[in-house]
């Protein structure tokens, strides 16, 4: 095929789709790039940076950055390592992150990449900050304390749900999810099935009265570091 | 040469990591083999006796005993480990972190539903140690070598920790034995 791109990702040569972003592509080739606010069947948002990869030497968001011809791209590296590191640490000291009881641990994306990445604690203070729990909607609740802010309820209620329940408010550290009605979630067309609810990487948007059904040990992550199915999908082939 | 000391304390946490450390099992017997115990719940020695090689620490600071008992720790101990999601960060007492420390006693000694209290009195006891205005991870008090997390960290990581700082190689735990719940 003429039209395929050709580029290296840590010293390994992939081919991309014209069009397909630098993680489409390495996944695609069974290179798992981490990633937080970018998830399959959704726009690409930029936000989180944990995607943050070294293209031509420069560091860009593999998950907006489209892949080109002969780029020579970084992932994989110590210092990337350590940069991401970074970020998910400054995710849980900002929120008030207590996996110890909470329903999603084991299922977490957030938990999974400080597991993957090897974090024990992270290295800033602790921030503790005052955040909201909305518990209106029969259905399914929103626990601020656990919002990293990434962006997919919001992306998902809109391009997927078509119900715009879910937008950013607010700039800086006092940015924050809101719901599209003023008596809260209750007051929205939100429902538990929602793919809004699916996309929460962490337990910020949960459903009621399913948690704590899987037990420990079964969980996504309890036994594989997240992304190992992609880099498995590609030594079995 | 004498065996390697051990001391263990339990700050503001449940005695969960303790237990789990019990959960050892069998493995308990090779320990007292490979170690000897200093102050630590397990024997109720109440005091550090001097030097110290391990100095396993569960619970966070939540008063002003907690960071006393802490810094001796630190003064004595070679390596100090935090133990468990309270020493690393606040862990359920860190829940507070949120409330006022006003709020948190009116809600304990005044105006909880449960409570009895005619004098209406917060307790003041000079015997009681003074709560901080937070409860802090130990590593934001004083200077943690190592961290297990975990609530509690499974036995096999702390058998695993134990016996890499004994046999002198470096603390990395594997995958499975990383885990925050």
């Amino acid at each position: 095929m003429s039209d395929r791109i050709s580029l290296t990702i840590d010293g390994r040569q992939i081919e991309a789709e014209p069009g397909q972003t630098i993680l489409e592509a390495a996944e695609e080739a069974g290179v798992y790039i981490p990633r937080l606010c970018w998830m399959k069947g959704l726009s690409a948002f930029g936000s989180c940076r944990v995607c943050t990869v070294r293209v031509n030497g420069r560091p860009q968001s593999a998950c907006t950055q489209p892949a080109a011809p002969g780029m020579v791209v970084e992932n994989d590296t110590q210092e990337l390592r350590e940069l991401r590191r970074s970020l998910i640490d400054m995710l849980f000291i900002e929120g008030n992150h207590f996996c110890m009881f909470c329903e999603k641990s084991g299922d977490c994306e957030l938990q999974a990449l400080a597991y993957r990445l090897g974090i024990t604690a992270p290295q800033y203070p602790f921030m503790f900050p005052q955040r909201e729990l909305d518990a209106t909607h029969p259905e399914i609740f929103v626990d601020r304390n656990r919002c990293i802010l990434c962006g997919r309820c919001v992306r998902a209620s809109q391009e997927l749900d078509g119900k715009h329940v879910f937008g950013f408010v607010g700039r800086g550290a006092g940015k924050k999810v809101a719901v599209n009605a003023e008596s809260g979630l209750g007051g929205t067309d939100a429902a538990g099935d929602d793919e809004a609810v699916a996309a929460c990487p962490t337990g910020s948007l949960l459903k009621k009265r399913v948690g704590f059904a899987v037990p420990v040990g079964q969980r996504r992550f309890d036994h594989q570091p997240i992304g190992s199915e992609i880099e498995q999908a590609q030594s079995e082939e | 040469m004498g065996k390697p000391r051990v001391a263990t304390t339990s700050l503001c946490g449940c005695f969960g990591c303790h237990m789990s450390l019990l959960d050892i099992d069998e493995r308990i017997l090779s320990l007292v083999e490979l170690v000897d115990f200093d102050r630590s719940p397990i024997n109720d020695i109440k005091e550090l006796s001097g030097p110290v090689d391990i100095g396993l620490v569960e619970g966070g600071c939540a008063n002003e005993e907690n960071v006393k008992v802490l810094q001796e720790f630190r003064e004595h101990c070679r390596v100090l480990i935090s133990v468990g999601d309270c020493a690393i960060n606040g862990g359920i007492p860190a829940m507070r972190n949120m409330v006022p420390l006003r709020e948190c006693f009116r809600e304990a000694f005044l105006d909880g539903p449960t409570v009895v209290n005619p004098a209406g009195k917060i307790p003041d006891d000079e015997e009681i140690p003074l709560l901080l205005d937070r409860v802090y991870p130990c590593h934001e008090v004083v200077k943690v070598e190592y961290h297990l997390p975990g609530c509690p960290p499974s036995a096999d990581t702390l058998w695993e920790a134990l016996n890499a700082l004994l046999e002198g190689r470096s603390l990395e735990l594997p995958y499975e034995l990383i885990k925050y719940d």
